[in-house]
Parts: C-alpha cells; sequence; structure tokens
C-alpha cells in the first residue's frame, strides 16, 4: 500500500506554499507597477499611468553605461567561473584522490561567509596590494564567492556522468583531447550551462561584493542602491523593473532549453 | 617520500583542483590573512612594520560594538528559525505531493533570487510607505483604515531578512527530503507508526543534511545582511556588516574594522567547520 497525503494536507500545503509565493512576489509587483506611474512621487492608489519614465531612463546614456558595466563583470565571471569550476568539479567528484575530502569542505568556507565581511575583506586586500577597484576587480571579487558555487552546480552533473563511455572511446583509439572533446563536454554540458547561468545571474544581482571593488565603474545594482539611500528618481523603479524582466526572460529561455536537450535527449534514446 | 609526493602531484584529481586551489589562495585566503594581520595593528595605520597591540580587542568590547554583535547575531537567528519553519511544508510538498507542478513552482520560486535584493528590498518600502504605499493606499480606499509607519522598526528588518533568505533554507532543504526514500516512509507506516513518528523517526534523521546546509547557508548570509537594515530599517539598527564598513571607508581604521571582522568569521567558521564535519557532500549531491 503506499501512503499518500491525505486530501485536507495536501490542500493545506498548496495553500500555504500559494502564500508563500505570494509574498515573494509583493516587492516585485509593487517596484514593476510604480514603474508606470506618471507622477514624480509614488502615492497608492495610482490616478495616472504612463510609460516615461521607461522612455526617459532608455534615453541616457547613463542607462547603457551602467548595464554595459554589469554585463562586461557578468560575462567575464560566467565565463572564468565555468572553467575554472569545471576542473574544479572533476576533482570535487569524479577523480579519487586522497584529500579529496578536505577540498569538498574548504570550498564550502567561501559560499557559507558573510558576503559583505568578503567584500570588506577584499577590499582591504586589494587596496594593501595596490590594485585600483575597477570592473576587473569587481568580476575576481565575484568569482571568490561564485566560483565555489559553480563548482558545486557542475559536480551535480559530474556525479551522475558515467565514466565507462571515455573508456570505450579509449579503446576505439581516440585522443586524449578527442574523448575530452566528443564524449566529456558533450556529456556535462547540461552541467556547464547551469553553471554558467547561475554565475551570470549571480554577478548580474550582487550587491555586496560590487560595491566596494567597482570604483568608478558602476554597475545597475550600485548604481540602484545609491539612488535609493539619496536622491530618489523616477527612474529607479523603471530600470529594477527592466531587470526584472531580463531576469525573467533569461530564466524561462533557460528552463526551455534544457527542457529541449532532455526531450531531444529522449526521443534520441 | 619524494617519489609519493611526485605521484600525488600527478593524480588527474589533483591536477583539475589545483586552478581552484590556486585562486582560492589569492582569493580568499589573502584577504583572511591581511584582515586578520591588521586586526592586531595599532589604531589607524595602514601598514605591517610596528608594533603589535590587542587594542582593537578590547576596544570591541569597551565601545559598544558587541551589541551591534548581538543585534546580528540574535537577527540572524531569528531569521533562519523563521525560515526553517516557514520553508519545510512548501518543500515537503515540492517532493511529496505537488506532482508534477512541482517543476514549475520551484521555478516561480527561483525567480526572485534573481533580481537584486536591493530591488526587492526597496519593493517592500514602496509597499509598506506610510501614507502613499501600496498597502497603507489600499487600506485607506477600501477600508478607510489609517495606518501609521510600518517601516523603521527591528520586526521590519526581520521580516526583510526572513524575505531574501528564505530561498537558501529552503532549496537545500528540498535537496535534503528528496533524499527520504518513499518505501521507508512506507514500511514505517506498515509497522504501525503515526504521522508524527514518522516526521520524528524517519523524515527529519534523513533530510538532516539538506535542513543543516540550508540553516546553516542563512544563518551565515544572514550574519553579513546590510541591506535590509540600510532600506527597510533606517538608522534603528547597525549591523556588523555595517559597523565593518564605517571602520574601513568613512572612520578609516582599518585595525578596528579588521578586529571586528575577524571575530565575526571566527565565529561562522567554527559553525561551518562543525556542521560540515557532519555532513556527507557524496551523499548529498549525487542523484539518485
Amino acid at each position: 500500500m503506499n501512503f499518500e497525503t491525505k486530501p485536507w494536507v495536501r490542500r493545506l500545503i498548496l495553500a500555504w506554499t500559494a502564500t508563500v509565493i505570494v509574498f515573494l512576489y509583493i516587492p516585485i509587483v509593487s517596484m514593476v507597477m510604480t514603474s508606470f506611474v506618471q507622477s514624480r512621487y509614488f502615492r497608492f492608489p495610482v490616478k495616472a499611468w504612463s510609460t516615461k519614465w521607461y522612455q526617459e531612463m532608455l534615453g541616457a546614456n547613463l542607462t547603457q553605461d551602467l548595464h554595459l558595466t554589469s554585463l562586461y563583470v557578468a560575462m567575464t565571471v560566467a565565463v572564468c567561473a565555468v572553467v575554472i569550476g569545471f576542473f574544479g568539479a572533476l576533482a570535487f567528484a569524479r577523480y579519487d584522490w586522497k584529500g579529496r575530502k578536505t577540498f569538498q569542505r574548504l570550498l564550502m568556507f567561501p559560499i557559507f561567509f558573510p558576503q559583505a565581511v568578503l567584500g570588506l575583506a577584499l577590499l582591504l586586500w586589494l587596496t594593501y596590494v595596490g590594485v585600483t577597484p575597477s570592473w576587473e576587480a569587481a568580476v575576481f571579487t565575484h568569482l571568490v564567492w561564485i566560483v565555489p558555487i559553480v563548482t558545486l552546480v557542475i559536480s551535480i552533473q559530474v556525479y551522475g556522468y558515467d565514466t565507462s563511455q571515455e573508456e570505450a572511446a579509449f579503446d576505439l583509439g581516440a585522443s586524449r583531447w578527442q574523448v575530452f572533446r566528443e564524449v566529456t563536454l558533450p556529456a556535462l554540458a547540461p552541467g556547464l550551462f547551469s553553471g554558467a547561468l547561475f554565475a551570470f545571474l549571480l554577478s548580474w544581482v550582487n550587491f555586496p561584493l560590487s560595491t566596494y571593488t567597482t570604483g568608478a565603474d558602476s554597475t545597475v545594482t550600485e548604481w540602484l542602491y545609491t539612488k535609493m539611500i539619496a536622491a530618489y528618481t523616477p527612474m529607479v523603479p523603471a530600470m529594477a523593473a527592466l531587470s526584472v524582466y531580463g531576469a525573467v526572460i533569461i530564466l524561462f529561455a533557460g528552463y526551455a532549453i534544457l527542457l529541449a536537450r532532455r526531450r531531444k535527449a529522449a526521443s534520441a534514446s | 617520500m619524494r617519489s609519493s609526493l611526485r605521484d600525488w602531484l600527478s593524480n588527474p584529481g589533483v591536477i583539475s583542483a589545483s586552478p581552484l586551489a590556486v585562486f582560492l589562495v589569492i582569493g580568499f585566503l589573502g584577504p583572511i590573512a591581511i584582515v586578520f594581520g591588521f586586526s592586531f595593528l595599532p589604531e589607524r595605520t595602514f601598514g605591517f612594520g610596528g608594533e603589535w597591540t590587542l587594542d582593537n580587542y578590547a576596544r570591541f568590547f569597551s565601545h559598544g560594538y558587541y551589541k551591534t554583535f548581538l543585534w546580528s547575531f540574535g537577527l540572524a537567528a531569528a531569521t533562519t528559525v523563521c525560515t526553517i519553519l516557514i520553508s519545510y511544508p512548501v518543500a515537503y510538498g515540492l517532493c511529496r505531493t505537488f506532482g508534477r507542478w512541482s517543476t514549475i513552482i520551484m521555478l516561480l520560486l527561483v525567480i526572485p533570487i534573481f533580481v537584486s535584493e536591493n530591488v526587492r528590498l526597496f519593493g517592500w518600502v514602496l509597499f509598506l510607505l506610510k501614507g502613499g504605499g501600496v498597502l497603507a493606499g489600499s487600506l485607506k480606499n477600501l477600508f478607510g483604515i489609517e495606518t501609521g509607519s510600518m517601516l523603521y522598526t527591528p520586526e521590519v528588518i526581520l521580516m526583510g531578512m526572513v524575505y531574501v533568505y528564505l530561498p537558501f533554507t529552503l532549496f537545500p532543504m528540498n535537496l535534503g527530503l528528496s533524499m527520504v526514500p518513499q518505501d521507508q516512509v512506507n514500511a514505517a507506516r506498515d509497522l504501525g507508526a503515526n504521522r508524527w513518528q514518522i516526521f520524528r523517526e524517519v523524515e527529519l534523521p534523513l533530510a538532516m543534511p539538506g535542513i543543516l546546509v540550508g540553516a546553516l547557508l542563512t544563518f551565515v548570509l544572514a550574519i553579513g545582511a546590510i541591506s535590509e537594515a540600510k532600506l527597510l530599517g533606517g538608522t534603528t539598527v547597525v549591523m556588523l556588516a555595517h559597523a565593518i564598513q564605517h571602520e574601513f571607508t568613512y572612520a578609516q581604521n582599518w585595525p578596528l574594522g579588521s578586529a571586528i571582522s575577524v571575530i565575526t568569521i571566527s565565529v561562522t567558521g567554527i559553525l561551518v567547520f562543525f556542521v560540515m564535519r557532519r555532513i556527507d557532500l557524496d551523499q548529498l549531491l549525487r542523484r539518485r
């Protein structure tokens, strides 16, 4: 007999989850709503709606500069994190070596670390070494936190990877490079893809690490924060809403790509 | 001896671990070492070579910084407890009762993480704003209820922290709960266990690694919380990260800032060390 949860418990759990989701989306919806308000200062209920703050924001040079900085940082972080994390994941999950368990645990320390404290420690370190804060310095600080996370994400894929395929390829006379390119890489591709997606998004939204290290190159999140604390402009909700749309589109697209791949893999086998 | 070292170094595991290891020595151990070093220097020095002192640690206790410390730890602990209680039913539903809806519900839960926390916290400000906020405006228009200020209290800071760190508890917990085999639950039930016994004797112990990881992650990240208190709390509470930031930037007192950092990360580091010793990462991350 299979143990089933009682229907009323099921409904209760569903209702609770729905409440949690509403809780998660309240501020996001409030922000998006504010971005369409016509008046300079937000007052609810809203009297007149308009897209003029979007037009103003999209017309400003500042918008382009901020997004380009964020984009440079996030893209560089994603590429570096996937390369380092790929080899890290092989050491983490695939090979058997003395010191692996210690390596696994040490890798947890940068993730389980108060981020703002990490950002400040890195600020002190970079200042002491003599590195001028810039977007490149921010890439470095982001990587300290993001590379271990990406390593974990890719490891999950590596655990499920059957190495006998590689042995078969070797037996058939493939070179090390051929095996890597034709067998290992395609098999681990979904993990690398999720790793890159994670790295990009985590870097894009990061504030506690960026704020101390970007110097003159401001990212979107930093600019929003400065304007929220002081000197509020109606461009804040518009730009914030823009990044909400971006995140939703990227996540749904990523999800669709993974689904399509899975379906293709299922029909091929 | 030398040849065994050479063997070890030529192991593919060691070779693939090395880029990451080198990077973390430069990017993680380096900064921690420098902060540790600075914490023993006299006030307002910017380089090594002078004398060593424990003054900064004494000042932490004599100048009321311990209050900041207690606020941060108290709020982080409260946040962790709240997120565990809120997450458990959701994680349970995702593993057991939502069936094919799980994926889409999961996606809905994931999306907010990828909207910057500042944006989301400011969204709360707009929602809770006195007079013209979404909540106050709706209450006034629909029911004619006038509300006072809902921002700038420790409670609202806690709400903001629970809000931001909820996913960090939820997802590891979900991973942990999915490790509980349905067969064992069925077996316990066949043997006459009631719901509470199944929860305490089967589900909880088996899901513990995931719950522990989530709780630890939430607690440690919440210790570093800074935007929650600044955006929602005004100047009600000064958090640890804020105090350190103040010393490193405006006050230009690196040694004191370093001492506060060292105390903070010692406590979180010890916690991480003891929890991680109990957890088998291979088991937690391997797919069944």
